[in-house]
């Protein structure tokens, strides 16, 4: 599945771009759907590659296993923040924007809501935004360290974390390559619960993110309503598996737990608690004109931007790309089942908005048909104690992740995890020098990148 | 159809509201003593390097369900006006300096609340070389709130305990 390149056929390789890491020996770039290309190190050291998307993975790959890519036009540090002597962090040269009465405007990492970690770097000039410099690395907690070393069902705790709000997506990403690597065939009534749980994670953040923005925007009575169905999702995921997030419930092999006596009823309930009640949601969005003035144009991502990064989810599909990963390399149940993925061009907010929207009933039909589909059977097959190397790919709710494993008699010699927020953060960074500095938090919502999924 | 919603939930009432812990409420009280802080406290919630399970739990306590804000217990964008410190997460390295800062900001006296098994003692994190520990490992930590995520009814729960700790009645 592996090929192996010299550095000249490595720099000119074709394709869309979608992750690079490194092991001691070697480096690795993934190419869409699926296309893993390595070149040898020299000396620690690789040809830098000359796509849009691979500069966070570059830095990335400096700051954990000291490999420096050649060439590299950025070279800023990424996860290892400066520290002088005394434990204090002094701050790196953010540069301004050129241009006469620009000033700089620094938010975070402490940021006003409730959110994650990160510090944001506006130049404006009165109210509009030249330049973004979104510096990351907050959240850095050393997974990767933690997965080495630990069989794939021990290290799949760690997987589970990467991202809470996507933590379905991670583990599934995670048990793909986990059983690519060791050849193992996952039970069809683990499959099915997977997908289920999968497509539910997927609900609870579209509606908790749309009501959010409705809030940002000064609509609060949406964001309660979106609010108490992403609660109502939440209560039924609980009582059909256990955990609101459905945290640690897939695992490599299979999944950890049935399907409760009452869960299919308590996700059926929800679903059409939602079905019914959307409809009049979407009618406000659509109806109110002081909304739509906040979301349309604001936070313009080109469709060509959004083709260099190869745009995943929400964000790529608002820009006019096509990728979804549950079709394209694909995995199961969906080819079986299958999927409309909505398309928009604009690339603003409102687009977003609109895809997220349009992702929601087709979410609740796929759920509806899984549950009716439902295979009896086994839940779970130990993984056996091999080696090999596998690839793990899943549709999280913004976007595909990418799991890669190399495991030796049955314990992980290599890891390397890229959540689709690591490609979003720059095109988040352009977004905003489409607006005002007050529109920031909207378009930040609506793009809504990881940081735990990006920092690791 | 605004009307229709609203109609709903005059027919079907909320649950219960969440009680506070009177235990718990009292251990809290003999820590903190009689602090001068009222039944109205306002919290400014760090993350200290968390995965964002907590925060979409935090947030939930907001929502129509739990309504933080019917217990006196509101959000704050500013550590000037917070009363609790609410660290969420490991103490990562990163953002040791940070949330230090933030509590430095805050007016006397203040509380200092680790919500999240990452927060208690580094969680599943525990000994990575990134992590210092938790919470404990970058402030002293008044209450804990375990859990991973805990829910939205366990975190309004414990933070309730820190508004009755001001009961005299207990």
């Amino acid at each position: 599945m592996m090929k192996q390149l010299s550095p000249q056929d490595w720099r000119a390789h074709p394709g869309k771009f979608i992750a690079l890491w490194t092991d001691s020996s070697h480096a690795y770039a993934l190419y869409q759907p699926g296309e893993l290309v390595a070149v040898a190190l020299e000396n620690g050291a690789y040809p830098a590659l000359p796509h849009a998307g691979a500069g966070w993975f570059q830095r990335l790959a400096h700051d954990l296993n000291t490999h420096t890519a050649e060439g590299a036009a950025d070279t800023r540090p990424a996860i290892q923040h400066f520290r002088a002597e005394d434990g204090t962090a002094p701050w790196p040269d953010l540069t301004a924007a050129p241009g006469e009465g620009v000033h700089q405007v620094a938010v975070g990492p402490v940021h006003a809501g409730i959110i994650e970690p990160g510090h944001f770097r506006f130049s404006v000039l009165g109210e509009q935004v030249l330049k973004l410099e979104a510096r990351l690395g907050y959240a850095h907690k050393g997974t990767l360290g933690l997965i080495r070393g630990k069989s794939p069902r021990l290290a799949a705790r760690f997987a589970a974390r990467i991202s809470g709000d996507a933590t379905v997506a991670h583990s599934l990403a995670f048990a793909h390559a986990a059983e690519a690597a060791l050849g193992v065939e996952v039970p069809p009534r683990a499959v099915h619960l997977r997908a289920i749980m999968a497509e539910l994670e997927r609900l609870a953040n579209h509606a908790s993110d749309i009501g959010a923005m409705a809030g940002d925007a000064g609509f609060a009575f949406l964001d309660a309503r979106f609010a108490w169905q992403r609660e109502c999702l939440c209560v039924a995921a609980h009582t059909a598996f256990g955990h609101r997030l459905m945290m640690d419930m897939v695992i490599p092999g299979g999944i950890a737990g049935d399907l409760a006596g009452e869960g299919g009823a308590a996700i059926l309930a929800a679903l059409a608690a939602l079905e019914a009640e959307l409809p009049s949601l979407k009618r406000v969005f659509e109806d109110y004109a002081s909304l739509q003035d906040r979301v349309i144009g604001t936070g313009i991502v080109p469709v060509s931007l959004a083709e260099r990064f190869a745009a995943g989810g929400y964000v790529g599909r608002a820009s006019g790309q096509e990728g979804d990963a549950r079709l394209s390399p694909g995995y199961g149940p969906y080819p079986d089942l299958g999927l409309d993925v909505p398309l928009e061009r604009d690339g603003d907010v409102a687009a977003r908005i609109r895809v997220r929207l349009a992702e929601i009933p087709e979410s609740i039909r796929l759920i509806r048909e899984l549950l009716r589909l439902l295979p009896e059977g086994a839940l779970a097959v130990a993984p056996p104690g091999e080696s090999g190397m596998g690839l793990g790919v899943a549709e999280s709710f913004r976007g595909a992740v990418w799991h890669w494993l190399r495991i030796e008699s049955g314990m992980i010699a290599d890891v390397f995890i890229a959540d689709p927020s690591t490609l979003h953060w720059p095109l988040l960074e352009h977004a905003a020098t489409t607006a005002i500095l007050a529109d920031f938090p909207l378009i930040n919502k609506s793009i809504n990148g990881s940081y735990s999924g990006v920092d690791l | 159809m605004v009307w229709k919603t609203v109609l709903r939930h005059v027919v079907t009432r909320p649950p219960a509201p969440v009680q506070a812990d009177a235990a718990l409420a009292r251990a809290l009280r003999q820590r903190v003593g009689a602090s001068k802080l009222g039944r109205s406290l306002a919290i400014r919630h760090v993350p200290a390097g968390s995965c964002n399970g907590c925060e979409l739990e935090l947030r939930a306590t907001q929502n129509l369900v739990y309504d933080l804000t019917q217990y006196g217990l509101s959000f704050t964008p500013s550590p000037r006006h917070a009363d609790i410190l609410l660290i969420t997460g490991v103490a990562g390295r990163n953002m040791v300096a940070a949330v230090r800062e933030a509590r430095a900001a805050m007016p006397e006296p203040a509380l200092v609340v680790a919500v999240g098994d990452c927060a208690v003692d580094g969680g599943v994190f525990k000994g990575a070389a990134a992590v210092a520990g938790g919470a404990e490992a970058i402030l002293p930590v008044d209450l804990i709130i375990a859990g991973c995520p805990p829910s939205p009814a366990q975190i309004v729960q414990g933070l309730l305990a820190l508004v009755e700790a001001h009961d005299t009645r207990l």
